[in-house]
């Protein structure tokens, strides 16, 4: 142990012991990165209003309450369609788009490319106020497509980025390959090119997903009525009091976002391995 | 020589054909940016500048220069903001550093410290911080019997909790790149200062920390421009008495019906994020950052 100590510990050759706070200091902060959602999940098994910890006593009474409530579980399932229906525009609009100004090289593609990722620089109250304008106007308020419009331009942009980086590390002559033996230009981008920036095209479609399903101030503002979203029902229920359901509704997205993660992981090393 | 000629302009033009229907690939994208967000916006701005008489009026600009308490606001603001970003740097930096410096398999394994929180939504971690620093919530149990205080300290509903539950959703948006930065640094340099003789600290300040001052910029400005705009989190955490931007654009459409005070603000508060892109991308390339951003 003391060797290891004042043994070097980099190319400084600073020793172990010197930069030992260093060491510490990073092991509170990740504790501290991961803990507070971790401590939800047993907390949410509480049978107490004040959500003790360690629980004093176990139950499911949240869980329980939250499948047993329509509006909750209304609100569920609207969050899910309008995620699932955001991906799904999402994805094939975004990588159509950045495959488009990847290989069309005039000079309009950066203004275009600007324009796409604009959603993620404008203030995001600024576009649920612009949309709830728009959409009474065009009569999209407080109904799905509305809601997977403006979340589908909320995920363009992520989709632009991680796409468009798959694509500047492809070599477009093997899709070049292709059409001069005969093919179309769509059957060469269907066969050559998309299985090769596949990781991108599923990793654009998890993030469009988890945009649709993680947002809050866009729903507020447009989704209600026979629509509110699941964070738009969570966030109203916060700003009133602590209620223990959220801890079980908390559960469950932690679950699931900890399963695209690992989804994510798996593809990502098949892509990787090749 | 002639027929080389047409040939040659003929191809030119079955080109410049090609290259406009690939960038028409882009339209649907293009299309439904505009109808949702780019006229509304517009049209925001154009509101900004009618008065309650229905006239063309600065008055709601001038409001925000008159009145103390937008004023505050925006102090408010930027205050969050700076703070944030401050604390993301000191806490994100080392920790960054700690895991540039593992091998890369453990390395990845403390990412996932950092990409858990990241993936997680932000309602649920806003919620953990609510219940935890609550009066009668963990960390003031804790807190208490270990003796750290003896009263339940208020820590939520105020700027604390504000500040706690800000920092802990902005790191992974700053350690993410600084990693990045620091994994990109070529180890021999480091090596041939300690060869010439400097010592550890001399060796990091000198050589590594300006090589790495790329991730952190890169980092910090993308902390700083989401906490500009940010909602959620204040709103919840700072119980009313944390008063952002983005919360008083809300408020004077839910509470107020003012659309014109709501679209100055948006306004302002757009002009002053693409001010701060602005300045930032006379010092760092942008288009890389968003290009290379994984």
């Amino acid at each position: 142990m003391l060797r290891w100590l004042q043994s070097p510990a980099s190319d400084t050759q600073i020793t172990h012991g010197q930069r030992m706070w260093l060491y510490v200091f990073a092991c509170i902060a990740m504790i501290l990165l991961v803990l507070p959602t971790l401590i939800v999940i047993p907390m949410s098994f509480s049978d107490s209003q004040y959500l003790e910890f360690p629980p004093e006593t176990w139950s499911t009474r949240w869980y329980a309450h939250y499948f047993g409530s329509p509006e909750w579980m209304q609100a569920t399932a609207t969050s899910l369609k309008a995620a699932l229906l955001t991906m799904l525009v999402a994805t094939p609009i975004g990588v159509v788009a950045a495959y488009g100004l990847h290989a069309s090289r005039i000079g309009f593609v950066r203004v275009a490319f600007v324009l796409l990722i604009t959603p993620m620089m404008v203030p995001v109250v600024l576009i649920a106020i612009g949309a709830f304008y728009a959409y009474v106007k065009l009569n999209l308020l407080y109904t799905l497509t509305g809601l997977v419009l403006a979340h589908t331009v909320l995920a363009l942009p992520l989709v632009l980025i991680v796409t468009g980086s798959a694509l500047k590390g492809y070599d477009m002559n093997q899709e070049m390959a292709a059409r001069s033996l005969g093919a179309p230009r769509w059957k060469a981008f269907l066969t050559v090119t998309l299985p090769q920036i596949r990781f991108a095209v599923v990793t654009s479609a998890l993030l469009s997903f988890l945009t649709s399903f993680d947002e809050v101030v866009i729903a507020m503002f447009i989704s209600g009525g026979d629509n509110p979203t699941l964070t738009r029902n969570m966030f109203n229920a916060l700003r009133d009091q602590i209620d223990p359901t959220i801890a079980s509704i908390s559960t469950i997205m932690i679950v699931i976002t900890s399963l695209m993660m690992i989804f994510a992981q798996i593809f990502g090393r098949g892509a990787s391995d090749k | 020589m002639s027929d080389m000629s047409i040939n040659a302009s003929g191809l030119r033009r079955d080109e410049t054909m090609e290259r406009m229907r690939l960038l028409g690939l882009s339209s649907p994208a293009l299309i439904l940016v505009l109808v949702i967000m780019v006229i509304p916006v517009g049209w925001l701005f154009y509101v900004s500048f009618i008065g309650a008489d229905g006239q063309f009026s600065l008055e709601n600009y001038e409001r925000m220069i008159k009145r103390k308490s937008y004023m505050r606001i925006f102090y408010t603001t930027f205050q969050i903001s700076l703070l944030t970003t401050g604390l993301c740097i000191l806490i994100g930096y080392p920790l960054a550093y700690f895991m540039s410096q593992l091998p890369q398999r453990i390395a990845n394994l403390c990412l996932i410290t950092v990409l858990l929180p990241f993936w997680t939504s932000l309602l649920v971690r806003t919620y953990a911080w609510l219940v935890l620093l609550q009066k009668r919530g963990l960390v003031n149990d804790w807190a208490m019997s270990l003796g750290l205080w003896d009263e339940p300290i208020k820590m939520v509903h105020n700027m604390t909790g504000t500040l706690i539950g800000m920092v802990h959703i902005m790191l992974p948006f700053l350690i993410l790149p600084v990693y990045g930065a620091m994994r990109a640094i070529d180890r021999d340099y480091l090596k041939a200062a300690a060869n010439l003789g400097a010592s550890p600290r001399r060796a990091f300040w000198t050589v590594f920390f300006p090589l790495s001052t790329p991730g952190v910029f890169a980092g910090a400005l993308m902390v700083f421009v989401l906490c500009l705009g940010f909602f959620v989190t204040p709103a919840v955490l700072g119980g009313g008495k944390v008063i952002m931007v983005s919360m008083k654009i809300v408020s004077n459409i839910e509470l107020f019906v003012n659309w014109g005070a709501a679209s100055a603000l948006g306004v302002v508060l757009m002009l002053l994020t693409v001010a701060v892109l602005w300045i930032a991308s006379r010092f760092l390339n942008l288009e890389k950052m968003a290009g290379g951003g994984h």
